[in-house]
């Protein structure tokens, strides 16, 4: 690591292979990690606050209260092979990933440009020359949305909307196929800080740094050097012997452990993700309201988070992390295990049950999750006398059983896309893919509609918080905690900030002994 | 010999075919598939998906096409990673394996071998029994404890060997010592069954009686016929180590084959699957066979037999 400070290499603990290096099929927090290095979109972020800053665009004007912005591209702007970057290359790359031949997972980020969504999911016979993206000339590329979408810009730092090279895209023939060695070294033409060097799948991602970056001046990394360690305890070894300056995470059962020997390298950062449950509505007990607030009200959330998991993380009584895009909902999801206990009797009176049948929950095979549910089962049945038969599976068995509906009470999460209350409140609009707990409600969906459609802050927290309420009074899901990115880093790291999404544009990076800019 | 070159070789065919058939199907009608992720797809994607794979054809269909394209030596590519083909992914991380696997096999036969053989001649005795109970030992502790264990000694504490990963031969040593020592212990045990039985026959009491030395009644006399056991063993032994492990190779951060074993399998990832369980029924049949051979040269019942 000593001399990584001379060479300005950073080492880079990734957690996973990232599935795909193209930007408009990734689809994973590592893919983020590298094409954050290798790609640029039109605007950038500022590596403490996140908010916009110039990037490929090197200013933008907002018309028509914010359905159209017109960006006016810098004329430095390169490829890593010199070519200079158009507004003609992102047109092509939206077109690219809404094209529904593509098969792209991440293509309803764009759904906010004007007939985007209508376009890729063929829904009116639209030219692709009907999306809301019209370069005017090389420098000016202007977007027309839907509907004002206040965080617009932010969306933008979201690797679906980075450009690709579309010479490169057409000489692999990757413009609708999903797998092709256009991502490979030597054939990944990127515009971003870094190039891709090398690509050894489950050993090393490395990344150079790119010259024809029109910001190289600023880029003090030469290079970082990303390593998919699966293994938590693999990873802090790796950490623990030099061989990492940062890691992806750490195991909650090394906390105490590492709290004591590296006190200043272990960070707990906030993260914008919610791990909760969702009820089955379609199963009884949890058909009728009362039966899963009192669920819901019978969990002693504090406890569950300072006793059972003692791993920084948050009590959730909401389920959109507080401050998030600076929305403060109020707490909805509360304790109360009388009115639990009461809400549950009448429930249990009209039916003519003596007590509720055996409840199942399901969740993933692991280790952190069935500690939370046996911590759960132990309340439950304290307060309401509920027996709860838990059911572990294997990751792709249990996912098919939740999305066939195939449970009663299962176990979830969710990482935010964006800073914006709407990356968790859409979810449970009615009939959306994500919502899967058969709850429909149409004041629900009004909500979310009128905020999708204002313009206003304040507006726009109303309805977020009417949303909220509604979830809170109807509970189809159960928050439980929000989560918290644990991580080591290095004290040799610099202009590395803790941020909500765990984004770190990396041209702000340097490894240096003493605090200097 | 070559008759029996030739009925192996024939009989590999079929068995493949039988092994590929049941891989299919069995990762077929294994619940949940390799599109399925905590971010559900919306159907019209998952349509797509399907039909870019061909998942959409019917199940027999596809078997046929996946058995004509195997003809052709084409594994396709793989379901997680799409950007890789099967065959690219394993030849990157068999050699990989190989290495450790030749390492770890060394090093098993280097210690398993002598310990045994001085284990039978000093029978009942501290030499029998502290090999014997260190082999016990080995077999019962498990590797991921003895690679932690390896590594807090022999890189943290006295910092010869690096910790983890795959640049270099000093990387091998640790890696390689705690798969060896597994199989090592493996190795005295079965040394040690085949040199008893072997030492009361006949033909090494007459070696004796004329006087050898008994270094020479062991390594002249009996180790060819004692050694049986551990060939036999060696043949699927071999097939193992070099095909990888996982619990090695997450805990040292190797890029070997092992990782595609398992994670294939969670991942529903079912080209990678048919791939590396067909590249390793291959590498048992050809081991099997090598040992098949070395045994006919060892045994010369065996080669009366066939």
């Amino acid at each position: 690591m000593e001399t990584a400070l001379d060479e300005q290499i950073l080492h880079f603990g990734l957690g996973s292979e990232p599935q795909y290096l193209d930007p408009h099929l990734a689809t994973s927090v590592a893919a983020h990690n590298i094409l954050s290095a290798l790609l640029e979109g039109l605007v950038s972020e500022d590596p403490k606050t996140l908010k916009p800053l110039p990037g490929v665009a090197k200013s933008w004007e907002v018309l028509d209260e914010g359905r159209t912005y017109i960006f006016h591209l810098r004329k430095n702007a390169h490829w890593s092979n010199g070519d200079k970057v158009t507004a003609h290359d992102f047109v092509y790359s939206f077109r690219r990933i809404l094209n529904p031949n593509l098969g792209a997972q991440y293509a309803s980020m764009l759904y906010p440009l004007k007939n985007a969504k209508e376009f890729h999911q063929s829904l009116k016979s639209l030219a692709i020359e009907d999306i809301g993206a019209k370069a005017l000339d090389a420098d000016t590329l202007v977007l027309t949305l839907e509907n004002p979408v206040p965080y617009f810009l932010e969306l933008l730092n979201h690797y679906s909307w980075f450009p690709v090279h579309q010479p490169t895209i057409e000489k692999f023939e990757a413009y609708e196929k999903m797998g092709s060695a256009w991502t490979k070294p030597n054939n990944f033409v990127g515009n971003g800080p870094f190039k891709l060097k090398k690509h050894h799948i489950n050993s090393v991602i490395e990344v150079a740094k790119n010259k024809h970056y029109w910001d190289a001046e600023r880029v003090r990394l030469r290079g970082i050097r990303f390593y998919p360690i699966e293994a938590v305890y693999t990873e802090e070894r790796a950490y623990r012997s030099g061989f990492l300056h940062l890691t992806q995470s750490v195991s909650a059962d090394r906390i105490d452990f590492l709290k004591e020997k590296y006190p200043d390298e272990l960070h707990f950062e906030p993260y914008l993700g919610t791990y909760f449950y969702r009820f089955n509505l379609d199963m009884p007990p949890f058909n009728d309201a009362r039966v899963r607030r009192a669920f819901s009200l019978s969990i002693d959330r504090k406890r569950l988070v300072e006793k059972v998991l003692k791993g920084g993380q948050a009590p959730a009584s909401t389920f959109t992390p507080p401050g998030t895009g600076g929305f403060y909902p109020d707490p909805g999801f509360g304790h109360d295990p009388e009115t639990a206990k009461s809400l549950l009797n009448s429930y249990l009176q009209e039916k003519g049950l003596e007590k509720l049948p055996p409840v199942e929950l399901s969740y993933n095979t692991s280790e952190g999750h069935k500690k939370v549910a046996e911590a759960l089962h132990g309340m439950w049945k304290d307060i309401l006398g509920v027996e709860i038969r838990l059911l572990n599976m294997e990751w792709k068995v249990f996912l098919s059983t939740i999305s066939n509906g195939d449970f009663t009470l299962a176990r979830a999460g969710w990482i935010g896309d964006y800073v914006d209350p709407h990356t968790f409140l859409q979810m449970w609009r009615s009939g959306d893919g994500l919502n899967m707990t058969g709850w429909a409600n149409k004041s629900y969906d009004q909500a979310l509609h009128q905020a999708e459609i204002s313009i206003s802050k304040e507006e726009r927290w109303k309805s977020f918080q009417t949303c909220e309420d509604l979830l809170a009074e109807e509970t189809p899901i159960l928050p439980l905690y929000f989560y918290v990115h644990l991580t080591l880093r290095h004290p040799t790291v610099k202009g590395w900030y803790p941020t909500l999404l765990d984004h770190h544009p990396y041209k702000y990076v340097y490894l240096a002994k003493e605090d200097h800019p | 010999m070559s008759k029996l070159i030739v009925s192996r070789f024939l009989q590999a065919i079929p068995t493949i075919w039988i092994i590929a058939t049941l891989t299919f199907f069995m990762t077929r009608y294994a619940p949940g598939g390799p599109f399925d992720s905590e971010r559900a797809i919306p159907e019209e994607i998952k349509v797509k998906l399907q039909s870019h794979f061909g998942l959409d054809q019917p199940l027999f269909h596809q078997y046929l096409l996946y058995f004509k394209n195997l003809l052709r030596g084409d594994l396709g590519p793989s379901f997680k990673y799409p950007d890789w083909e099967v065959s690219e992914l394993i030849a990157t991380a068999f050699p990989v394996s190989l290495t450790l696997g030749l390492f770890s096999l060394l090093i098993a036969l280097l210690i398993g071998i002598p310990a045994g053989m001085l284990a039978a001649l000093r029978q009942n005795s501290w030499l029998d029994y502290l090999p014997m109970s260190l082999s016990m030992a080995g077999i019962c502790l498990p590797t991921f404890v003895l690679g932690p264990l390896l590594i807090y000694t022999l890189s943290t504490q006295l910092g010869i060997f690096p910790a983890l990963g795959w640049h270099g031969p000093s990387d091998w040593v640790l890696p390689s010592l705690t798969l060896g020592l597994f199989y090592a212990s493996y190795i005295a045990r079965l040394t040690r069954a085949g040199m008893l039985e072997t030492l009361q026959l006949d033909y090494v009491r007459t070696a004796r009686a004329k006087g050898a030395s008994s270094l020479r009644v062991l390594t002249k006399h009996a180790a060819r016929g004692g050694l049986l056991p551990v060939v036999t063993f060696l043949g699927p032994a071999f097939a193992g180590l070099i095909s990888g492990s996982f619990v090695i190779e997450s805990i040292f951060f190797i890029p070997g084959l092992g990782k595609f074993f398992v994670t294939a399998a969670f991942n529903r990832d079912y080209t990678m699957v048919l791939g590396t369980v067909l590249f390793y029924a291959t590498l048992i049949i050809l081991l099997n066979l090598l040992v098949d051979l070395l045994q006919a040269w060892l045994d010369p019942k065996s080669r009366e037999v066939r």
